[in-house]
């Protein structure tokens, strides 16, 4: 790991006007994507702002019936939460689903939406990786691709985003809140959250350097039964080779995300509209224009099959 | 007790200066710049002081230490273990402030001020936990490398089901947890036994639990 210089701030304030003050700065929360990161050297922060105490770790109802989830509530208390739980089960669901127990306790809401990809390439130094040093190639590409996109990627970068939070927000309309070192805030939908990877895959998000984020409001409760299902590799602690995020309705219309396709949470509003008529319809429409390999082409029959138990599973 | 071990962490400080120096040309020019301190200038350091099983401890450490290097390397608490050093494994798990976490991917700068227990403060030889016990009891180790951070572990996961903390086989998400196979393995699923007691590790669990799991 490099050697760097450490604080702690109190409020957001604090921290964006550290972050402004001091080069090559770095926000830490749970630090469990951080930390790996930094000791395999991939991240090399020179400066580390430790917002994990910063009062950001309530849960709140908003004004329009939903939820102001803060941006270090820990994955474990979102999980639990007793509102979350009864009306957002599908977030309980997704965050249960990821990682451990132990992990979960550290992880925080924004840590979580922030965390970089699992590409195995982009975790060895000695593989040329466009993410992690820009203009160098992707390894991935006519590599080992079983766990890579299949929509939404680029000829620069076919990495998938792993959270499995995400993709339950983004089924939910979710936004994330942030903050500037001006002061300034907003609200950007999840669903435009994430930068398509085109030429420049290691610029993942819309944040500008040093914005901070405070919090993922969801609109008021939808209803309707709240499925994840994630398939991987093991029973349990392990990352989605896909995940299917769904929320049906008892006239059998609903929300459909998916995890482990793309670049973000993959939700495609046409796909919805096909809910009534099946799975079928439905994955078609969600996965058209998909770019495969021979490695990952398993992805869209799985999709589709999974959804199928899904939908069958709503209509108990 | 303490001087040969700062030694070693400096001289390791020096050596990481060194190679941060030849890696500079490929970084990006903050962290270059982060980085251009002089060989001779020692690593960053920070200062902080926590609980670890009941005995407050001043230190100053490298901000780079892991909590789990400082337990090991400076506190000499060499239960908790080093796996995998990337939070999949479990080995070094530990409770802090009451909750389990993987010692291995936190600062132990970031633990200032807070309360730490290791396998140490669970219980002692004489004075055993009743995790301990059950573990003794039910075989639920082999070669024990991974053993601590089950133990810690399972302490906590117990708590977790009482404070109604859900998981992903709980059915019911809005009906409280309860102690069953299927939730102890599921809840375990974060510590790696490479020998394989697993389900002797489920049977201790269960029997602290007072359930037949
Ligand atoms: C073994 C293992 C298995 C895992 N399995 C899964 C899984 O199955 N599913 C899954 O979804 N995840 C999984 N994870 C990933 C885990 O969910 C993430 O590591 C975690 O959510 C990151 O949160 P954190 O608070 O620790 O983030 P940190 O590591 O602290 O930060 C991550 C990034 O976010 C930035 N950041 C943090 N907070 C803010 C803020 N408020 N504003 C701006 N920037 C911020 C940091 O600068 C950093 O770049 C796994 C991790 C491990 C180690
Ligand atoms: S897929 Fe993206 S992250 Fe993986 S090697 Fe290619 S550029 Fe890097």
């Amino acid at each position: 790991m490099k050697s760097f210089t450490y604080e702690r701030v109190d409020t957001p304030a604090a921290a964006t006007a550290a972050f402004a003050r001091t080069k090559g700065s770095r926000y830490i929360a749970g630090g469990t994507n951080l930390l790996d990161l930094m000791k395999l050297e991939i991240e090399t922060p020179g400066h580390l702002i430790d917002i994990s105490r910063l009062a950001l770790d309530k849960i709140e109802p908003t004004p329009e019936g939903g939820l102001r989830i803060g941006a270090m509530v820990r994955n474990t208390d979102l999980a639990a939460d007793a509102r979350v739980r009864r009306d957002y089960g599908l977030v309980s669901r997704a965050l249960v689903a990821g990682a451990s127990g132990q992990l979960r306790n550290k992880a925080t809401t924004a840590g979580n939406l922030l965390q970089r990809t699992r590409c195995p390439y982009f975790y060895d130094p000695n593989q040329p990786c466009n993410k992690r040093n820009p203009g160098s190639g992707c390894a991935a590409i006519g590599g080992f691709s079983r766990l890579h996109a299949v929509v939404g990627a680029s000829e620069a970068c076919i990495a998938t985003h792993p959270s499995d939070m995400a993709v339950a927000m983004q089924a939910l309309d979710a936004a994330v809140e942030t903050v500037d070192a001006a002061g300034k805030t907003r609200s950007i939908a999840l669903a435009d959250f994430y930068r398509p990877p085109g030429t420049t895959p290691h610029l993942e998000n819309m944040l500008a350097p040093g914005e901070l984020i405070t919090g993922v409001t969801l609109p008021k409760p939808v209803g309707g039964i709240h499925i994840y299902h994630k398939v991987r590799d093991r029973a349990s602690y392990a990352f989605a080779l896909i995940s299917v995020g769904a929320i049906v309705q008892p006239d059998g219309s609903g929300r459909v995300a998916l995890g482990g396709v793309a670049y973000k949470p993959w939700r495609v509003k046409a796909a919805e509209a096909e809910m009534p008529r099946g799975a079928k319809a439905v994955a078609t429409a969600l996965l058209a224009g998909a770019k495969t390999s021979h490695e990952n082409a398993y992805k869209l029959p799985l999709v589709e099959r999974t959804l199928a138990g899904v939908l069958m599973q709503a209509r108990g | 007790m303490a001087l040969p071990d700062e030694f070693s962490i400096s001289r390791r400080g020096l050596l990481a200066a060194g190679a941060a120096s030849v890696a500079a040309a490929s970084a990006s020019s903050s962290v270059a710049e982060a980085q251009s301190r002089p060989l001779a200038d020692p690593p960053p350091t920070a200062k902080l002081r926590f609980d670890v099983n009941g005995t407050a401890h001043d230190l100053e450490l490298d901000t780079r230490t892991t909590l789990l290097d400082a337990l090991r390397e400076h506190l000499h608490l060499s239960g908790t273990k080093k796996g995998c050093d990337h939070g999949q494994c479990g080995a070094c798990t530990v409770i802090v402030d009451g909750r389990r976490i993987n010692s291995c991917l936190t600062l132990a700068v970031m633990h200032d001020g807070e309360k730490i227990t290791t396998i140490e403060g669970l219980g002692t030889p004489d004075k055993m936990h009743a995790m301990q016990e059950a573990f003794v009891a039910h075989d639920g180790f082999q070669c024990g490398y991974c053993t601590p951070g089950q133990i810690c572990s399972a302490v906590a996961v117990l708590d977790e089901i009482k404070a109604g903390i859900p998981s992903h086989v709980t059915a019911d998400l809005t009906a409280a947890p309860t102690v069953t196979n299927m939730e102890i393995r599921e809840r375990m699923s974060g510590n790696i036994c490479r020998c394989g007691a697993y389900p002797n590790i489920v049977a201790a669990i269960g029997d602290v639990a007072g359930v037949k799991a």
